[in-house]
């Protein structure tokens, strides 16, 4: 450790001197204002048409007991390993309550199921954070993922997450905007490259 | 020209051999040009968009030291161990020294065009460590012991026939099959198996926010997430350029980066890393390898603005026809030949004048960086430095000489009218480029200026 911070040292207060002899002089910053292009009333609509062409299958329900008797409805196979981190769901799925285990034994996870704080309407992304899925690699390492968000946390576009990020803790945060794809052969899509080959959306309202 | 380098004529000549791939690689391209702009079109605020990423980017680049020691503070404050390296030699240096410290001897890596820039893998590999990369694409050209063609879509110039036959040889996948569903899915397997047993890894950083000392990562696939989360060492290597000042300026730029490059309103997964899981060392390494002296130079310093979304190549007539590898550098295309001269003139001299300048890449760069200007302006610092093309520095003068005297210049062009009427094949063969792939136009009897002393009416 020693060895390396002495040769790391000579090269920041150099490369930090070279920075500040050739930037420009102070161009100021500035204030982002932007109109929200869609009215209110239409985010919910706008958000399943873009998760649909995300290759997400979407459903609204009135509320998490709704979303359970879905799940129960769902030809599942009894081996698959499902997993939450929602407490309504335990006749349904294992409960996580904290990453007391290495996240290596995820591998097997079949579906998680887990909520997100907000969503956003314009690209379909699904912000969720370390504290509501315990484990980090938790909704890349599983193959299918399901995302329960409420009615009233879904904005229209990026700025308006952002402002509702701004100042919440977290440690790691993702915007999640449909399965895992690649379109790296022939720009053919598939899929499932890495993480999840399918993802369910649940909107609930409350 | 150079010695061992390839210039991009040359390579340019070999990639356009087999015409029928030519035009596949640029339809493909210009496919993905178009998803661009139906994306861009959607958002009635796009112009405004590019504008604000532009000005934050101007704002970037005149505060940059007070920014990057923002950052380091608070990313130490995070929990993460911050390093400086002066150039490739050094940040290869540093990341071996992380991976030795933990006795690890292989690695996963996900897309960083700074570490293809700085040869980290064939340093690492030289030194006893196995580096797999793990994007899709990446994993293709590293099995097939090439370069990524593209910063975004690494294997753009492969056919998938070519794929499977690379992935018969490495991944035991049927000979002869080539459909992509079961192509990925075999690299999948692989690759899951790589992740669980893999101790580091490394990414690149699409931006890191100074306000917070978080930095995001942007992925598709969700291989930076893999490689990341189930890893005790995760190393992430960024461009000192790559700051941004607050988190909220991330609403501006995720909106405009994954439309702008691929036209996907966002990418699938767009991580924040802010502080390292229990029992995880997070390093960051700043590396400098030129762009303090790039942010100098006054006509050039907007290229560091670059968010590395490959608008640029998509659109460029050139890139789509030469292909990426013609350009002999980890960054291609349009921007590459603004990006790379700054780092060595002599080696990437050919590139400014890979152009055609028509501008399309400034037009569709969500930073609004000047991309054809500084091609242009690149060329006149060739020349001046004596970097220019042989071919072209004679020429020029010639053309000088034979432009100052006006008896000259009609002479040759009477002289030239002649040969194109007469003897055709003097200029139209093999030697001449100007006759490649092309055909001339008839050589009319006579100049405009005979034309008009005999029609003139006075």
């Amino acid at each position: 450790m020693v060895a390396i911070n002495i040769f790391i040292s000579m090269s920041r207060e150099s490369i930090l001197k070279e920075v500040k002899k050739n930037q420009p002089s102070l161009i100021p910053l500035p204030d982002v204002h932007l109109p929200i292009a869609v009215a209110a009333g239409n985010w919910i609509a706008a958000l399943k048409e873009r998760l649909e062409l995300l290759h997400v299958d979407v459903h609204e329900f009135a509320n998490e007991g709704a979303v359970l008797h879905f799940l129960k409805q769902q030809n599942r196979k009894n081996t698959d390993r499902v997993v939450t981190t929602i407490p309504a769901f335990q006749s349904v799925a294992t409960i996580i309550t904290s990453a007391s285990e290495d996240a290596h034994t995820l591998e097997n996870v079949e579906l998680a199921i887990i909520p997100a704080h907000l969503g956003v309407a314009e690209n379909g992304a699904m912000w969720v954070t370390d504290a509501l899925i315990k484990y980090r690699v938790l909704p890349f390492i599983t193959q299918q993922l399901a995302v329960v968000v409420k009615r009233n946390t879904i904005v229209y576009n990026m700025h308006q997450a952002y402002e509702k990020i701004a100042g919440t803790a977290y440690e790691f945060g993702v915007f999640i905007a449909g399965p895992s794809k690649t379109a790296d052969i022939e720009q053919s899509l598939v899929l499932g490259a890495h993480g999840p080959k399918g993802m369910m959306v649940f909107i609930v309202d409350e | 020209m150079h010695t061992n380098v390839t210039n991009h004529a040359d390579a340019s000549i070999d990639f356009n051999l087999d015409e029928a791939r030519v035009d596949w690689h640029d339809k493909t391209l210009w496919f993905i040009r178009e998803k661009r702009d139906k994306a861009s079109h959607l958002i009635p605020e796009w112009e405004d968009l590019r504008e604000y990423a532009s000005q934050i980017k101007n704002n970037v680049l005149s505060n940059l030291s007070e920014y990057l020691v923002q950052f380091e503070e608070k990313a130490k404050a995070n929990g993460v161990i911050v390093h400086w390296a002066a150039d490739a030699a050094e940040h290869n240096k540093i990341v071996h020294q992380i991976l030795k410290q933990h006795q690890i001897d292989r690695m996963v890596k996900s897309k960083s065009m700074l570490t293809e820039e700085c040869g980290l893998n064939e340093y690492l590999e030289a030194n006893g460590v196995e580096v797999i990369d793990t994007d899709l694409g990446e994993r293709i050209v590293q099995l097939a012991k090439e370069p990524p063609s593209h910063i975004v879509l690494p294997c753009i110039h492969k056919k998938k026939e070519e794929i499977g036959e690379l992935f018969h040889e490495h991944l035991h996948t049927e000979k002869g099959a080539s459909d992509p569903q079961y192509l990925t899915a075999a690299a999948r397997e692989h690759l899951r198996e790589t992740f669980l047993t893999r101790r580091a890894a490394l990414t690149g950083v699409n931006f890191a926010i100074a306000e917070t000392g978080e930095f995001v990562i942007c992925t598709n696939e969700g291989n930076a997430d893999m490689g990341a989360h189930l890893a005790d060492v995760h190393i992430a290597c960024m461009g000192i350029e790559k700051i941004l000042p607050k988190q909220a300026h991330l609403g501006v730029f995720l909106r405009l980066l994954a439309r702008s490059a691929t036209g996907q309103p966002i990418t699938t997964y767009s991580s924040h890393f802010k502080i390292p899981q229990p029992h995880q060392e997070v390093h960051i390494v700043l590396v400098d390898n030129g762009r303090s002296v790039h942010l100098g130079k006054e006509d050039f310093r907007n290229a560091l603005k670059c968010i590395r979304c490959a608008a640029c190549m998509n659109t460029c007539p050139v890139y789509r026809r030469s292909g990426g590898h013609s350009y002999h550098n980890a960054v291609a295309g349009p921007i590459g030949s603004i990006l790379t001269p700054n780092m060595d003139m002599k080696k990437n001299a050919d590139l400014p004048f890979a152009s055609t300048l028509c501008g399309s890449c400034s037009n569709v760069c969500p930073v609004k960086i000047d991309i054809h200007d500084q091609l242009y302006k690149w060329r006149q610092v060739l020349m001046k430095e004596g970097y220019g093309p042989a071919a072209k520095n004679a020429s020029m003068k010639m053309m000088g000489w034979v432009l100052s005297s006006p008896k000259l210049y009609d002479f040759s062009g009477k002289a030239a009218r002649w040969v194109l009427r007469n003897t055709p094949f003097v200029v139209s063969n093999k030697l001449n480029p100007w006759f490649k792939e092309r055909e001339m136009p008839e050589a009319p009897k006579e100049s405009f200026k005979e034309w008009y002393l005999k029609n003139r009416q006075s």
